[in-house]
């Protein structure tokens, strides 16, 4: 429960972080608060748009995606089953593969770093190392102690 | 249980909090620095330059960093005529600001270049300007990303902020522009090879060609 529980409040985070990349994206509010960082190379290179939708979008969804599965999962009727558990690793293997791929992008190929999406990218990697040791802690679902039915001959 | 949404509900209304600060801040682009100055001003600077100063020939390039043409002819013809033409003593290049009025970023991206420039970086604000030009298409307040930019070009970040706050090479700029309009400049970019306008083909060949002859010329 407590990995399940620590997901969702990580997720929330990566959520209001993807958001406001993607309202920043789609022109609300003024310019990135970034510090130092390269926040608007980064967003004003061709590879902040994937498919025609902005990268933060991806970001807004699958986060949502995980705090969704999370907090379903704390549901007491899915408490003890290992399914949920499951499907976020899936999921946070596939975020963690697209973050790792978007932070190579930004050190090798934009050559600027943006400070939010490395933190999206530590958070993301922290959700999915949870989401790991979730799977490894959750037990396989127990025998079923329902006794067969007897057959009398 | 009733903690974890507790927890929950209190970081979602920090968040949303935190959104809203991140969101309010709406900077518009220095006003002084993207405008037209009432008054032009000849404080005698006449365009940074590139290559020797003996050099047989010069070109004076009429650009504006907002337009693609010119960001097209500095990424991927300006290496070529560097290399073979600037390098060897055979050139100098001179440029010139002409912002078109269609451009709303174009004199900021100009002053940017200049506050680059006091600092000795002119050429790196310049390459930076072009090689990431995906900002001329997006419409939005380029401010951060020339900042992002100067960072980039090795500029002192409170320098350069102070220089674009004060508009102080607004009205270098206009004049420049005022220049080009008495030398009937065209459109961008517009080249004078030792001062006589340049009508061939904007590729390294064409200019390789003009400049040899130009030179040839120059000997007689």
């Amino acid at each position: 429960m407590r990995h399940r529980q620590a997901i969702a409040l990580l997720a929330l985070v990566g959520f209001f972080i993807a958001l406001y990349l993607w309202l920043h994206q789609i022109g609300v509010g003024g310019e990135l608060k970034c510090g130092t960082g390269g926040c608007e190379t980064v967003q004003a290179s061709p590879w902040a748009e994937q498919l025609g939708i902005p990268v933060a979008f991806y970001g807004v969804v699958g986060y949502a995606a995980i705090l969704a599965v999370a907090l379903v999962a704390l549901q007491p009727a899915w408490l003890g089953r290992r399914g949920p558990t499951l499907l976020l690793a899936a999921l946070t293997s596939v975020g963690v593969l697209f973050s790792a791929w978007l932070t190579y992008l930004e050190l090798f190929v934009i050559h600027a770093i943006c400070r939010w999406c490395v933190t999206s990218a530590v958070l993301m990697a922290t959700i999915w190392i949870v989401a790991l040791h979730a799977l490894r802690t959750t037990p396989h679902a127990p025998p079923s102690r329902t006794p067969a039915p007897r057959i009398d001959p | 249980m009733k903690r974890f949404y507790v927890m929950l509900g209190v970081l979602t209304l920090a968040l949303v909090a935190m959104l809203v600060y991140l969101l309010q801040s709406n900077p518009s682009a220095p006003r002084a620095a993207n405008q037209a100055p009432a008054t032009v001003v000849d404080d005698g600077f006449r365009g940074y330059t590139l290559g020797s100063d003996s050099a047989p020939v010069e070109v004076t390039e009429y650009g504006d960093f907002e337009c693609p043409a010119c960001a097209s002819f500095a990424m991927v013809q300006m290496p070529t005529i560097k290399e073979q033409l600037i390098a060897t003593g055979k050139l100098r290049w001179r440029y010139r600001d002409y912002p078109l009025p269609m451009h709303p970023y174009a004199r900021l991206a100009a002053h940017a270049a200049q506050c680059a420039g006091e600092q000795g970086k002119f050429w790196e604000m310049h390459d930076q300007l072009f090689m990431n030009h995906s900002w001329a298409q997006t419409g939005k307040n380029p401010s951060a990303l020339f900042r992002d930019f100067a960072r980039a070009a090795v500029i002192d970040p409170d320098r350069y902020d102070a220089c674009m706050e004060s508009g102080r090479y607004a009205a270098r700029i206009e004049f420049s522009r005022h220049e080009g309009e008495q030398r009937l400049v065209d459109g961008t970019p517009t080249f004078y090879v030792n001062g006589v306008k340049y009508t061939g083909r904007s590729t390294s060949d064409a200019f390789k060609a003009a400049i040899e002859s130009a030179a040839t010329a120059r000997r007689r």
